[in-house]
């Protein structure tokens, strides 16, 4: 398979800043690449560079076989980007933006006007297509914004966040029409930190602090990372947390809704009956012990905290 | 082709939508230059001046008439005491005081030389070395109406005395009217003030909204981007430029003796070089504010080492030098000359070519050095 976007150890730095640090890695056509990673972990720097809207300080980058930098005016008319932030005109209506990118990207006027009234309906846009943009609330403005990145059917698509700030029902509907582009053979970047959303991508990479600190399928990432998860049920649940954080078997204590998730390193069949000996041990009321399989954000805190600590001894300095 | 269309519509709409930005550029300029068009003269009328009379002759009441009822002066007091007069000037409230001794019309009589105190407030050099020049002149035509007087009286001729007799014309401008010098100036300040600024918010407004981001990732060309953003601020400049110049002529009556297609052609690249220099300024600056102050810091110098404040051959020589950066300059020339000599491109052809150069070379610059990424 042809690779989409190939990165060798890319790093930005802003003056002392290293917003993303020697970052490898590489994306197949037709996939739904997953980018995670909380806010400032440098996600938006990496599509920014991937869009040829920054320079690389070191490494490479390269998007459908061209150099990012070198070759950025080459990249334009196969990409789509769609930015963290509403990047459309206000004082525009709905069908404006959309006809003005749609010249911006040479589509011809028939085949936009025919692409417009296919993505108001994927999108459910018809309703608002005379509306000014200035008037449309955030999940409005998202699917006009996802409409205008995908007119022009780019190969290779970049979303930066698409579905932050958005209702539920408009975040399915956006997950329905990636998994529809990636049917069509449109490789889709995007980028979230909204750990469930990652189910939905076939490939996942997590970065943190700049730097990448796991890859691989949904699959892969709850299973190789995270050996043993119980969830522990209780009321309260305060007395709980503090108990297992200071268990030397616990590597990882969090809350998870209103239950505690614990990470351990010991087999799955005993642990459920340690955890349960431990808090009986330290005196602490519980409902239930169940060993669960870890969740995407189980993963993402595990893999986090581990990765907090040499950088706080100093390790990246 | 279809990139810079597409782009010129959706730059056109949103100026529609903009209604700060219509009746800045269409309803402002023309009041400006009302208002500017009456405040903006060199001319010396009206100079207060303050007359003390020792002599109370009918000598002196008639130098005191003579200055009362010229329109240059205004007589605004005739104190009793020398030192109130020295106050006067002090409090700014004349600009010229008149000393006549108690012994002027005794002297003149006596043949021997009679003389008139003037005391001038040079604070303001200029209109003090004007108004100066007016007394004299006043003073002494009337020294020389008595001296022939008498003269005559004595039975002496004056034929044999040889006398040097000027006889000035005034060409392009007979009545001396600085309004018609200052307004085509004024007209010109008007729309590069408009204009720069214009352009200068055009690009940062799109960096500073986020927009231009997404604009950058699209295969719009820096020369499709500079030029869609320059044509419908022209059109809209020189919408502007053909109201403007409809009150200098209509309402100022400043007469247009040469070549109008050259004028017109001429305000045309002198907007472009407006634009063309906010556009750089656009370009650049990260915010609308940084833009702002920059495009201020073109103004500044432009208008007053183009000529249309201060006269540039009275400049030293390395200013002087620095004028020839300045299209105002060019215009201004271009302007006068047009509107009062009656001059077209024969004369004005170095100017004609240093403008339109300059203006060329800013959009090409323009062009050039935008960047599209972040």
């Amino acid at each position: 398979m042809d690779l989409a976007v190939e990165v060798e150890n890319l790093t930005k730095r802003f003056g002392d800043f290293v917003a993303v640090n020697e970052v490898s890695f590489s994306v197949a056509e037709g996939e739904v690449f997953g980018f995670l990673g909380p806010n400032g972990s440098g996600k938006s720097t990496t599509i920014r560079i991937l869009c040829g809207l920054l320079s690389p300080s070191s490494g490479h980058a390269r998007v459908a076989g061209l150099d990012v930098w070198r070759d950025a005016e080459r990249i334009r008319q196969r990409i789509g980007y769609m930015p963290q932030f509403f990047s459309l005109y206000d004082d525009l209506t709905v069908a404006e933006n959309i006809e003005f990118y749609a010249g911006l990207y040479q589509v011809p006027p028939a085949l936009a006007l025919a692409r417009q009234s296919e993505l108001a309906e994927v999108l459910e846009l018809g309703p608002v297509l005379d509306r000014l943009a200035r008037t449309l609330s955030t999940g409005w403005r998202q699917r006009l914004a996802l409409a205008t990145s995908i007119l022009h059917r780019p190969p290779l698509l970049f979303l930066d966040e698409p579905t932050s700030g958005v209702d539920p029902l408009t975040r399915r509907l956006f997950w329905e029409v990636i998994g529809d582009l990636a049917h069509e053979g449109i490789t889709v970047f995007v980028t979230t930190h909204v750990m469930d959303e990652a189910e939905h991508c076939t490939r996942l990479a997590m970065m943190h602090y700049g730097r990448l600190i796991a890859e691989g399928t949904p699959e892969e990432m709850r299973t190789e990372h995270v050996q043993t998860m119980v969830e522990v049920q209780a009321h309260p649940i305060w007395p709980v947390l503090q108990a297992l954080e200071k268990a030397p078997e616990v590597v990882e204590v969090a809350l998870f809704g209103d239950a505690v998730h614990a990470e351990l390193r010991c087999d799955l069949n005993d642990a459920e009956a340690r955890v349960e000996r431990k808090l009986q041990t330290a005196g602490v009321a519980y409902e239930r012990v169940v060993a669960v399989t870890p969740s995407m954000e189980d993963v993402f805190v595990s893999l986090a905290r581990r990765w907090e600590r040499p950088t706080a001894a100093g390790a990246d300095r | 082709m279809s990139r810079l269309r597409a782009l010129l519509r959706k730059e056109t709409r949103q100026m529609r939508r903009d209604p700060v930005l219509l009746r800045m550029m269409l309803i402002a300029p023309i009041m400006q230059l009302f208002l500017l068009g009456y405040a903006a003269t060199n001319d010396v009328k009206n100079v207060p001046v303050a007359l003390y009379d020792a002599d109370r002759s009918t000598d002196s009441r008639l130098l005191a008439e003579l200055i009362g009822h010229n329109h240059y002066f205004h007589l605004i007091a005739t104190p009793d005491d020398p030192r109130a007069l020295e106050r006067l000037l002090l409090a700014g409230k004349a600009q010229l005081g008149v000393y006549i001794p108690h012994s002027f019309h005794r002297d003149r009589l006596r043949n021997a030389t009679p003389t008139v105190g003037l005391y001038a407030d040079g604070t303001d050099s200029n209109t003090a070395g004007v108004a100066v020049a007016y007394m004299l002149g006043l003073l002494g035509e009337q020294g020389l109406r008595w001296q022939l007087q008498q003269a005559r009286a004595a039975g002496v001729g004056t034929s044999g005395v040889p006398q040097l007799l000027p006889e000035p014309r005034v060409w392009y401008n007979p009545e001396l009217k600085s309004s018609h010098f200052m307004v085509p100036g004024v007209l010109g300040m008007i729309l590069m003030t408009l204009a720069l600024n214009t352009a200068a918010l055009s690009i940062v407004r799109e960096r500073e909204g986020g927009t231009l981001e997404q604009l950058m990732v699209t295969p719009l060309l820096p020369r499709e981007l500079i030029l869609g953003k320059l044509l419908p601020l022209v059109v809209l400049s020189y919408v502007e430029m053909l109201l403007v110049l409809a009150v200098a002529l209509g309402w100022f009556r400043v007469p247009l003796e040469g070549s109008v297609p050259l004028l017109l052609l001429m305000s045309l690249m002198f907007l472009v070089s407006a634009l063309g220099q906010g556009l750089l300024v656009s370009a650049f600056a990260r915010t609308q504010q940084e833009a702002q102050l920059t495009s201020f810091l073109l103004l500044t110098p432009s208008m007053l080492l183009s000529g249309f404040m201060f006269p540039i051959q009275n400049m030293p020589r390395v200013i002087q030098w620095l004028t020839y950066a300045i299209p105002f300059r060019y215009y201004l020339e271009i302007i006068r000359g047009v509107f009062l000599r009656g001059a077209g491109i024969e004369v004005l052809w170095p100017q004609t070519a240093a403008l339109t150069g300059i203006s060329l070379l800013l959009i090409a610059l323009g062009v050039l050095s935008f960047r599209k990424h972040l």
